[in-house]
């Protein structure tokens, strides 16, 4: 279980972290949003000592980093956004490197030849690190992450370089990790975090914008989704009827697109479907369609990041 | 700790800059051994040390210099500080295999002595006590070396600096021969790397000089734990 609280960070008159707090239990899979710059590498490098926060603490299974950084060094592995390889090395060297350096107590060879399988670089791991292509430097950097079967797994950016194939069957091992371990991950890619995480934190600027459950996250962007409306009739006075429903937000006219029919476009708060069903059934404009569109994790983490939607959570640090 | 040391030793044999030094080293100490002792004819190895001085100027900055600063820029101190091991585990691993790769340099004075011992009777007492004074001052250069890379990402500014600064603290005699006042002359003068060697080169083991070389060595080790521990505090 993970415990952040209060975590600041100032670099140079900066404030990279501002007072963020989360929290993890065994089997989460945490996803990291934000742009460059918002603060999502400082909290992973914090976390896994790498860096030291200004105030506020960090706790792995009750223990805290700063009393004792090697028990809790022990319980993570860690993928920076730029694999920590030594390219004279072989991808085997390295792995043995990093298993001792680790103080991993499995049998060595057993345990690598399993990790190598786990994310398919055994055919190349009698090779020098600095002939890989970036693909393979990245899962050999996966590789040494996994080393010791970790109960805690931060990783940044994992699929960086790799094929779409490949994008695949790592998201597949990283769900699969997950059932059993807390694994914290930040990418840029929002389809990546909607495929794999089942919790999300926003970040902005050093601060949590919002946080929770993907499912809830996306939820949110639909309640307050687009409807796209086809009506039969004059558009002003559908337009003003559409205006004065209860729960529309705003209506756009997209103009006629078939004879007498016009298209609109509606955002609401709530789920506007039936009120706009019971206005028009009152009058001679008919509906000859109404389609919600849908609205991606992505539409939700714009509309975040650029201001135009409030924190959905107001208690960022329930997750 | 053992992982750091047995990597880095086994990196300066994977890349061209072990077999570099040594052959540095060597060639020129076999140079000196040649002109001053088989040349003039003496089994007296202390002159050769003493010529020797220069060259591990020059040596032990190429031994140093990618120690942390490689890892600064190839981002795997960020495996290092992330691993069960503390600061001054990795410092020491890291100055104890540049300290063991220039043991190695070393041995050819042994080799030196083996030859020399097929004309005549090497004094062992006097070379074995000058390759132990030569790696005690050995261990503060690697030290000095070891800080100096740790300020920096680029392996040349760390191997022109730790050159620049081994230098200075060899000049320390020649610079306090220029200052008339006597306190400051002799405190400078203790400084001197050189004249504290001089006496291991002469068969002299004072134990001030060795407690001198050791302290050297502490501290800028204890600093290179200060630089890598503030970065994180940055």
């Amino acid at each position: 279980m993970i415990k952040v609280k209060n975590l600041t960070k100032t670099y140079v008159g900066t404030k990279a972290l501002d007072n963020i707090s989360f929290s993890l239990n065994d089997g989460d899979i945490l996803g990291f949003l934000g742009p460059n710059g918002a603060g999502k590498s400082t909290t992973m490098n914090i976390i896994t000592g790498y860096l030291s926060a200004d105030s506020g603490t960090v706790e792995i299974d009750g223990t805290d980093i700063l009393e004792d950084p090697t028990a809790v060094k022990r319980k993570i592995g860690y993928l920076p956004e730029i694999p920590p390889l030594y390219n004279d090395m072989t991808v085997q060297g390295y792995l043995e490197f990093m298993f001792k350096l680790k103080k991993v107590r499995l049998p060595m060879k057993e345990h690598i030849a399993k990790i190598c399988n786990m994310v398919k670089i055994t055919g190349v791991s009698g090779r020098i690190i600095k002939h890989l292509s970036k693909g393979y430097r990245q899962r050999v950097g996966l590789a040494q992450a996994l080393l010791g079967e970790p109960p805690v797994l931060i990783l940044d950016e994992p699929t960086v370089g790799l094929d779409p194939q490949q994008i695949i069957e790592i998201r597949k091992l990283i769900r699969d990790i997950g059932k059993k371990r807390t694994v914290i991950l930040s990418s840029h890619l929002l389809s990546e975090i909607q495929a794999v995480c089942d919790k999300i934190i926003i970040i902005n600027k050093g601060k949590i914008i919002t946080s929770g459950l993907t499912d809830e996250l996306t939820a949110t962007g639909k309640s307050t989704a687009r409807m796209e409306l086809v009506i039969e009739g004059r558009p002003q006075q559908v337009y003003s009827m559409l205006e004065r429903i209860d729960g529309i937000t705003k209506v756009i006219e997209h103009g006629e697109c078939e004879k007498g029919c016009y298209e609109y476009v509606i955002e609401s708060g709530r789920d506007v479907r039936r009120l706009v069903f019971r206005a028009f059934a009152k009058t001679d404009y008919n509906i000859l369609s109404m389609k919600p569109v849908s609205v991606s994790l992505e539409d939700t983490y714009l509309d975040i990041i650029s201001g135009k939607t409030e924190g959905v959570k107001d208690n960022v640090s329930d997750i | 700790m053992s992982a750091i040391f047995k990597r880095e030793l086994c990196s300066y044999f994977t890349s061209p800059v072990g077999y570099a030094v040594l052959a540095v080293f060597m060639f020129f100490s076999g140079i000196f051994f040649w002109v001053q002792c088989l040349y003039v004819g003496t089994s007296n190895m202390s002159t050769v040390f003493q010529s020797m001085f220069f060259i591990v100027l020059f040596v032990i900055p190429l031994i140093t210099m990618r120690l942390f600063a490689e890892d600064k820029k190839q981002k795997t101190e960020q495996a290092l500080l992330t691993a069960p091991v503390s600061i001054p585990g990795i410092v020491f691993s890291k100055f104890l295999s540049a300290l063991v790769m220039f043991v190695f340099c070393l041995f050819s004075y042994i080799i030196e002595g083996i030859a020399l011992s097929f004309m005549t009777t090497p004094d062992w007492s006097v070379i074995i006590g000058n390759v132990l004074g030569m790696a005690l001052l050995g261990s503060a250069f690697c030290a000095i070396g070891i800080f100096i890379s740790s300020l920096t990402e680029s392996v040349i500014v760390a191997a022109i600096a730790s050159f620049a600064i081994n230098a200075l603290i060899s000049l320390f005699d020649t610079i306090a021969s220029t200052i008339p006042i006597d306190f400051i002359k002799n405190f400078i003068s203790s400084l001197s790397f050189q004249t504290r060697y001089g006496q291991f080169a002469l068969g002299l083991f004072s134990l001030a000089d060795i407690v001198y070389f050791l302290s050297i060595t502490f501290i800028f080790l204890f600093f290179t734990d200060r630089v890598i521990e503030r970065k994180r505090w940055a």
